[in-house]
């Protein structure tokens, strides 16, 4: 504590009241802040305390905010009192970029919202733009995007819930171990698309090169070995009694707040609302397979670790599944053509159930061969608003656990 | 009992930790720069021109139509077209780059250009150790650095090399042919350009 450090010893006040005095001085500059940026915030109310009350930045450069995020937090002793997420750093224009240039040449750029998953990213684009010009998915392609779509959601979930320990302060093991998995998969990646992370696989009616044999007898046998891995990770971390502690009544959300805040993914299942766009929306060939949603029942960091660690498992299903009846055919429809693609004037949202939540792509077209308007609504960043109510009242600790739990990727909350 | 859970999860870390000395699975860290994986064929890093026979600039197949160029998001690829023509693969009359510039530290490998590239001269490089220590003038590569050989192109994509090789050998007899039945009608008129027209 610096700041109590850098009080000179003449002042008659004491340094608490310095501080108190300082605080409430910052807190009316930024409630002046805040109206003048237009943000409708509640008063803060802080009460009295004989700790007084500090303001700490966490961020952007902490480690365990996953990237260059900020959370204000206001703390009395360890407690959290007050927090604001403050995003933008990496901000990269995306989607002003996009409404720039054709629709083919967004489709890389996607890969780089949500690097994690950059083939639900490519699917969610594609299947707007599908929906935006009435293009058809030949099977084979279909198929082939619901096992890619599932290996992401598998790999993010397993970094995901590794990240999650590490910022625990279970440096590594877990998150190594996830990571190994991981790698198997993205080399799949790499063997069929050509890159580990920014795929930039999916095209506008189908996929932009055809899977092997080779490639599915190895992904057959990477599936089959997954079990064994979720098993050895379950016993590794989920009756582990420092995990437990310090995630069981964590961080807990509400659903009805959930629901309103629009938070969507894990995240919400977690919650115990039984929502997953692969069930409700009926996107894709979803309907073909049996699988079955994990829900949760508190709403807290243990539960959204479990549904992340379920969903691995459900994933394993699907793909058994998919794996086995991929047909042969064609992979791109034949009308659609790759360069001078003009849809007509008109409106779509495509959204999938991405490994985070809910992603949607809106476009607007004026029959240009550039939208008219692109929106992206990221599932991270929209399960970050309710950042503050889930820490309310925990410890600092506490706050980057439950940040870790939200498995927010910045380039996705940022675009 | 209170410390199950952590005596269990210890158990697993003993086993992986045990079975990394006799297990290949268990050990899959490999020791760059000395040990290497081998580069997936899929792989593409960076975009190069490719040439036919031994002399690069003849041999060239780029026409320098520029599709790559309109096409590419980043707008990393800067083309100059020639004012001369010279023969291309089919024996036909074409422009050439006469400066054909990308520049890698803007380019994301994203391989558009090679999938909108009508004449196959533009493909993916697997070569990733890149690293320099110019910081504009070394990532800026200009035709010459770019261009490699068909040779190059078979060692590093070996099953898509055989698949365009075959394509441009049905073009180049399917243009001979035409130009056979062209020859007695029109002789002093060339056929049509095949596409790359925009």
């Amino acid at each position: 504590m610096s700041t109590f450090e850098t009080i000179p010893e003449s002042t008659s006040q004491t340094s608490a009241e310095h501080l108190a005095e300082r605080l409430s001085k910052s807190i009316t500059a930024a409630a002046e802040a805040d109206r003048r940026e237009g943000w409708n915030r509640p008063p803060v109310f802080l009460p009295e305390s004989e700790n007084g009350v500090l303001e700490v930045a966490m961020g952007p450069h902490h480690p365990s905010t996953h990237g260059v995020f900020r959370m204000d937090v206001s703390v009395d002793g360890e407690r959290v009192i007050r927090l604001k997420p403050v995003f933008g750093y990496l901000h990269r224009n995306h989607e002003k970029i996009a409404e720039g240039t054709a629709y083919l040449a967004s489709m890389p750029y996607t890969d780089r919202l949500d690097y994690f998953c950059s083939l639900t990213n490519n699917w969610a684009y594609a299947l707007a733009v599908e929906k935006l010009a009435g293009i058809q998915v030949p099977e084979r392609a279909e198929y082939i995007r619901v096992i890619l779509a599932e290996l992401t959601r598998i790999q993010n979930h397993a970094a995901a819930v590794g990240f999650l320990l590490q910022d625990m302060g279970a440096s590594g093991t877990p998150l190594m171990y996830a990571f190994r998995e991981r790698e198997k998969i993205l080399d799949l990646f790499e063997q069929l698309t050509g890159s580990r992370m920014m795929c930039n696989y999916m095209r506008f009616g189908g996929c932009r090169v055809d899977v092997t044999d080779a490639w599915l007898d190895r992904a057959r046998r990477l599936v089959a070995g997954m079990p064994q891995f979720v098993d050895e990770f379950e016993a590794l971390l989920t009756t582990n009694e420092i995990l437990m502690v310090r995630c069981q009544g964590i961080g807990a959300l509400k659903p009805d707040l959930a629901v309103n805040a629009g938070v969507t993914g894990p995240m919400l299942r977690a919650t115990g609302v039984n929502y997953d766009l692969r069930k409700v929306d009926h996107y894709g060939i979803y309907d073909r397979f049996k699988f079955r949603i994990p829900l949760g029942d508190h709403g807290d960091v243990y539960d959204r670790y479990m549904v992340r660690i379920l969903e691995i498992r459900e994933a394993v299903h699907i793909l058994e599944q998919a794996l086995k009846e991929i047909p042969a055919g064609p992979i791109m429809d034949p009308k659609t053509k790759l360069r001078g693609f003009r849809p007509k004037p008109g409106e779509a949202y495509g959204r999938i159930e991405a490994p985070k939540g809910e992603l949607g792509f809106y476009l607007i077209s004026d029959g240009g061969s550039n939208p008219y308007r692109y929106r992206v609504r990221p599932p991270s960043m929209i399960n970050l608003t309710v950042l503050e109510d889930m820490c309310l009242g925990h410890n600092v600790a506490d706050v980057v656990v439950i940040l870790g739990s939200v498995d927010i990727v910045l380039g996705e909350v940022d675009r | 009992m209170l410390g199950e859970g952590i005596l269990k999860g210890l158990a697993q870390t003993a086993k992986n930790f045990a079975g990394s000395y006799v297990s290949e699975e268990r050990l899959t860290t490999v020791q760059y720069p000395e040990e290497r994986l081998p580069v997936a064929e899929a792989s593409r890093v960076f975009p190069f021109l490719v040439f036919d026979g031994s002399e690069w600039l003849g041999g060239m197949r780029c026409v320098a139509c520029q599709i790559c160029e309109k096409e590419c998001p980043p707008k990393c690829i800067y083309i100059e077209k020639s004012k001369d023509k010279k023969p291309d693969y089919v024996g036909k009359q074409q422009f050439y780059p006469v400066r054909f510039d990308i520049d890698i530290s803007v380019c994301m490998s994203c391989q558009i250009c090679v999938e909108v590239c009508p004449f196959e001269a533009i493909k993916m490089d697997t070569a990733f150790e890149l690293a320099t220590d110019d910081r504009f003038g070394g990532l800026l590569l200009d035709r010459q650095q770019l261009a490699k050989s068909n040779e190059y192109y078979h060692s590093i994509h070996p099953t898509e090399a055989s698949e365009v090789d075959a394509r441009l050998d049905e073009e180049k007899v399917k243009a001979e042919a035409k130009a056979k039945a062209a020859a007695p009608a029109a002789a002093a008129k060339p056929p049509a350009p095949a596409g790359g027209k925009d």
